[in-house]
């Protein structure tokens, strides 16, 4: 199989994740809730992995940053652990439903909601956040990278807009955390959500939330936090402010041994290689009659994600025989990012999206590409 | 007597070990004992002739602390 479903969640790991797994899965204990050393190696495991990624994203010390399950559970900690009704939040159309189902159910208990629109590159005014600024407005709620285009969001830009009227930068790095720098503190962003097995390269379940000082995020769950047992309320101090019940500690010990590995090979290295793969399939595919490719293929840095159809035919058959014809994983239909799909005009069609990571070769990408090729003349 | 160290958050504690065993301190994480009351159950313990220096890696390393208590251990 040539796989190129990597926004999906990257299939390769780096060696020496399976083994951190198989490793904690055999000797880990509960982390915070003992002092025997099966306990406290899942402490200093998770502990690690807190310090590796306070490196990554400058969050400001390990303390700041909270594991969850996953982006979404993230999303939605910060989500509804900062608005209040009566807040006015902005965000994007190139948002997640991740973002997107939060932000609607907020709006239903009394938060007001502006959406930026996207043009039919999938590409936003920055301009429009600054016009949008409300006196009630609390946060602004952004992608890094768009999870159906790949383009990537200058962030930033939005940290200082959102810097200079005072309002909390939640930003959604599913797609660009692992791959793109990603500065907090340089960036002006307050809540940074991400999830560990797409460009961390970790194991599913595990994600996490990283909160700037200063920053009050309500938790989402309330429970058991190893501190503090006679107090009737959780823990207010971070990281366990953010972690009520057991960590998945077995999945954060292989997600440190990811987080070790882009250490040692650098997010420049993976990032320029993994671009290369994407701008030599885009320059391949769209030299094919009847291809249509989305996004904004003009700016350099973009998530390496090229999504397209093949002429009028259905998405998800292009995926179809994309994978029992020629063994190539993709993802077909709509990408759980409705908004997008309205600015590109894709919401009948859907869209076939290839994406891909470090592991793949030039080799797959030449592949998929003839494949596409033969496709299209059918 | 012992010098015992509380932490507010797990994350504290394993900061302390972290910082101690790079700078090879003395002591080593504990259950807290009975007799203190702390927020997180773990508690750096060590001679109490190390507490200047144990105090004056926190201040260096920016290790948070709840509370200093010397006890029977």
């Amino acid at each position: 199989m040539i796989y190129l479903d990597n926004a999906a969640t990257t299939l390769r790991k780096p060696e020496g994740v399976a083994a951190a797994v198989a490793q904690a899965l055999t000797s880990m204990g509960n982390s915070g809730r003992g002092a025997h050393d099966a306990a406290l190696d899942a402490s200093r495991v998770i502990y690690e992995a807190r310090e590796r990624l306070d490196r990554l994203f400058h969050a400001g010390g390990a303390q700041r940053i909270a594991f969850t399950a996953n982006a979404t559970q993230s999303l939605n900690t910060a989500i509804k652990g900062t608005l209040r009704s009566g807040d006015h939040v902005i965000t994007t159309a190139l948002e997640h439903n991740s973002v997107l189902r939060p932000l609607y159910e907020m709006q239903a208990r009394g938060v007001e909601l502006t959406v930026i629109p996207a043009d039919t590159k999938g590409r936003i005014r920055y301009e429009a956040f600054e016009e949008a600024v409300r006196g009630n407005t609390r946060a602004i709620v952004c992608t890094h990278g768009s999870n159906l285009t790949g383009n990537v969001t200058d962030i930033a830009r939005v940290g200082s807009i959102a810097g200079a009227h005072g309002l909390l930068l939640i930003a959604d790095a599913s797609q660009t955390a692992g791959v793109f720098d990603i500065d907090m503190q340089r960036m002006g962003i307050d809540i940074l959500c991400f999830t560990g097995h797409k460009g961390l390269m970790g194991p599913q379940g595990t994600g996490g939330i990283a909160v700037r000082e200063g920053v009050h995020v309500r938790p989402l769950l309330t429970g058991g936090s190893g501190i503090m047992t006679y107090s009737r309320e959780h823990p207010d101090r971070m990281p366990t402010a953010l972690e009520a019940g057991t960590l998945n500690g077995h999945g954060i010990a292989g997600l440190n041994a990811a987080l070790a590995f882009l250490e040692e090979t650098g997010l420049d290295v993976i990032r320029r290689y993994e671009q290369a793969l994407m701008h030599a399939f885009h320059d391949a595919v769209t030299a094919i009659p009847g291809i249509t490719v989305y996004g904004d293929f003009e700016e350099e840095e973009r998530c390496a994600i090229v999504s397209l159809n093949v002429r009028d035919y259905d998405s998800a058959e292009v995926s179809d025989a994309l994978y029992t014809q020629y063994g190539i994983a993709t993802r077909p239909g709509a990408h759980c990012a409705p908004l997008m799909h309205q600015a590109l005009g894709t919401v009948e069609q859907g869209a076939v999206r290839f994406s891909f990571s470090y592991f793949n070769t030039m080799d797959e990408v030449h592949a998929a590409a003839a494949a596409l090729r033969e496709l299209a003349m059918e | 007597m012992r010098l015992v160290i509380t932490f507010r958050t797990t994350a504290e504690a394993m900061a302390m070990e972290r910082v101690c065993r790079e700078q090879q301190a003395d002591g080593r994480l504990i259950p807290v004992p009975r007799s203190i009351s702390a927020g997180c159950g773990l508690a750096w313990c060590a001679a109490p002739q190390s507490e200047e220096a144990l105090m004056q890696l926190m201040r260096e390393h920016g290790v948070a602390c709840e509370a200093v208590y010397s006890c029977l251990v």
